[in-house]
């Protein structure tokens, strides 16, 4: 079953494409990460995806609803957790988790139950009655999260849910992230971190200037370009990459390197690498 | 019944953020009126006559409509410029189930409240120094409407000036160009009588005029103004179609 259908979708801010040309699918009940560097489209395609932007051109389906002609049916069963933090600073956590659970239409009892549950299923029940400001980042993110999850959503977007997040942080937001997975959510996220995409998601698609230029699983992208990299510094200035399928003819490369060639580095491929030979530039920008 | 609930839950969050500032809130937004009432009215209103009723008479129903105005204005616009803007929380309840006409109503209900209160004040404050213009309970009944519709009128002017102003300068710019000169201009500090017939027929296009000839009607016991009444009314749903043509704009 297709979660998320996109065909041939569009979005142009007057002259920059924002999204181009963007066919992709989301199967029901896969982790999927969307990576790219700040400005690829990632959050453009969010919010299109989330009802809140509207396509230039080109069909949106989620969750088998046309975007377009029924947003309140997609409305119903998606979440999201918006790149800026959304909740609102003047009210405590329970205040917000109590307002986004009344516009979900769920009933008094539910709320409780729901607010109750989810406080505790990220710790956060001693900071319920807490301002939002007063709570640090990870504190935050956490309670946007929970926020999102009050309608028990079958499909959840996270936009760089982890970044300004400490590495301590991050690693319990993966863990919360899988265990989402496991319990039959279906997760959509962006991020711009390589190491994120590899470890989290079962599929990755890789979008650069508003195009989806890769998607796969993340080993299947790395054999594609080569498992293996020989990195080497070239008149101590520029780094040059050969990609191989295996050590033996990595090291027979490298055998075969003159002598001037000083530093050189045999590594395993990761998905900065298919990026670059995708791309010939950086995830994190030049 | 979905709709009721709707606008409920989109006012529930507006009023327990004022459930923190609510006094300080309510003094700020009674300071500029209070001081209109004694500079305008108790300083300057005594021994004028306006119209054949004393200057004090006639500038106080002024005084009430132009604070149900700014109060109303700016209580439904501040707080949706604040979601929209700073917090993005305002993106939620687009993403909601919540139906457009229920955001627009429930975002302007905390205006209304914010008007009501801080208007019945002025009112009230009024009655203090002018005690003549208490007005028999029935009369008194119909002012509370009125002024109740004025703040929810103006209320939805604040929603949809919010909903198409996308920046702060852009909001303050408003403020001092469109709402400023409209506090004082439309009749409610002098009487549109002493204008020329351009200027009258130019702010008979402002929807403050007809607030404060309104109100001031009910508690002056003049006949009921049944046209600035439908031309109210007019503007009342023209700013709820605007409201509803600035979401409409932006989400699907
Ligand atoms: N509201 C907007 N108005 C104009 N341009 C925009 C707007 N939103 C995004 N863009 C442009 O669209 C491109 C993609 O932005 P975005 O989707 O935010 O990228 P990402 O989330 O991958 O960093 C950028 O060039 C950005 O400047
Ligand atoms: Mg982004």
């Amino acid at each position: 079953m297709e979660s998320i259908c996109t065909e041939n979708l569009c979005k142009n801010y007057g002259t920059v494409k924002a999204i181009d040309n963007l066919n992709l699918s989301v199967h029901a009940g896969e982790i999927f990460g969307f990576l790219g560097p700040n400005g690829a489209g990632k959050t453009t395609t969010i919010r299109v995806l989330t009802t809140l932007t509207r396509p230039t051109s080109g069909s949106v389906s989620v969750g088998g609803y046309n975007v377009k002609d029924e947003p309140d049916k997609v409305k119903k069963m998606i979440g999201v957790v918006q790149q800026h933090l959304s909740l609102d600073r003047d009210l405590t956590v329970r205040e917000n988790m109590e307002f986004r659970a009344r516009i979900q239409h769920l009933n008094a009892s539910k709320r409780k139950q729901r607010i109750t549950e989810l406080l505790e299923y990220v710790e956060l029940t001693e900071f319920a009655d807490k301002m939002v400001d007063t709570l640090s980042g990870g504190m935050k993110k956490k309670a946007a999260i929970v926020c999102s999850l009050l309608h028990e959503p079958k499909l959840l977007f996270l936009d760089e849910p982890t970044v300004g997040l400490d590495a301590q942080a991050r690693r319990r937001l993966w863990d919360f992230v899988r265990r989402l997975n496991k319990d039959g959510t279906t997760i959509f996220l962006t991020t711009h971190y390589i190491e994120e995409a590899e470890v989290l998601c079962d599929r990755v698609g890789i979008m650069h200037h508003g195009q989806l230029i890769a998607v796969d699983k993340p080993a299947n992208l790395r054999e594609k370009v080569g498992s293996i990299v020989v990195e080497t510094l070239v008149d101590n200035k520029e780094t040059h990459y050969q990609f191989f399928a295996n050590r033996e003819s990595a090291n027979a490369y490298v055998k075969g390197l003159p002598a001037d060639v000083k530093t050189v580095i045999i590594r395993e491929s990761n998905l900065e690498d298919v990026f670059i030979e995708q791309t010939g530039e950086k995830v994190g920008g030049q | 019944m979905n709709l009721f609930s709707d606008i409920y839950s989109v006012f529930w969050l507006d009023l327990r953020v004022m459930g923190r500032h609510w006094k300080s809130l309510i003094a700020t937004s009674l300071v500029l009126p209070l001081l209109y009432l004694v500079a305008f009215g108790y300083g300057l209103g005594r021994g004028i006559d306006v119209d054949g009723v004393s200057y004090l008479a006639f500038v106080i129903p002024g005084i009430v409509a132009l604070t149900a105005f700014s109060t109303s204005f700016n209580g439904a616009s501040s707080k949706l410029q604040v979601d929209k803007m700073y917090y993005k929380s305002f993106d939620e309840l687009l993403m909601s189930p919540v139906s457009s006409y229920a955001i627009i109503i429930g975002k302007a209900l905390i205006g209304v409240l914010r008007g009501a209160i801080s208007a019945t004040a002025i009112y009230l404050a009024g009655l203090a120094l002018a005690p003549t213009l208490l007005v028999s309970p029935l009369s008194s009944l119909i002012f509370l409407m009125l002024m109740l519709l004025s703040c929810f009128v103006f209320a939805l002017f604040g929603v949809m000036v919010a909903l198409l102003i996308a920046s702060h300068h852009g909001m303050s710019n408003f403020s001092t160009l469109v709402i400023l000169p409209m506090t004082f201009l439309c009749g409610t500090f002098f009487s549109l009588n002493q204008l020329p017939s351009i200027a009258k027929a130019v702010l008979y296009f402002l929807p403050l005029t007809h607030s404060a000839t309104l109100l001031r009607s009910t508690v002056l016991g003049l006949p009921f103004p049944w046209l600035s009444f439908v031309g109210f009314l007019i503007f009342g749903s023209a700013f709820f179609i605007g409201c509803v043509f600035a979401l409409k704009r932006s989400s699907v």
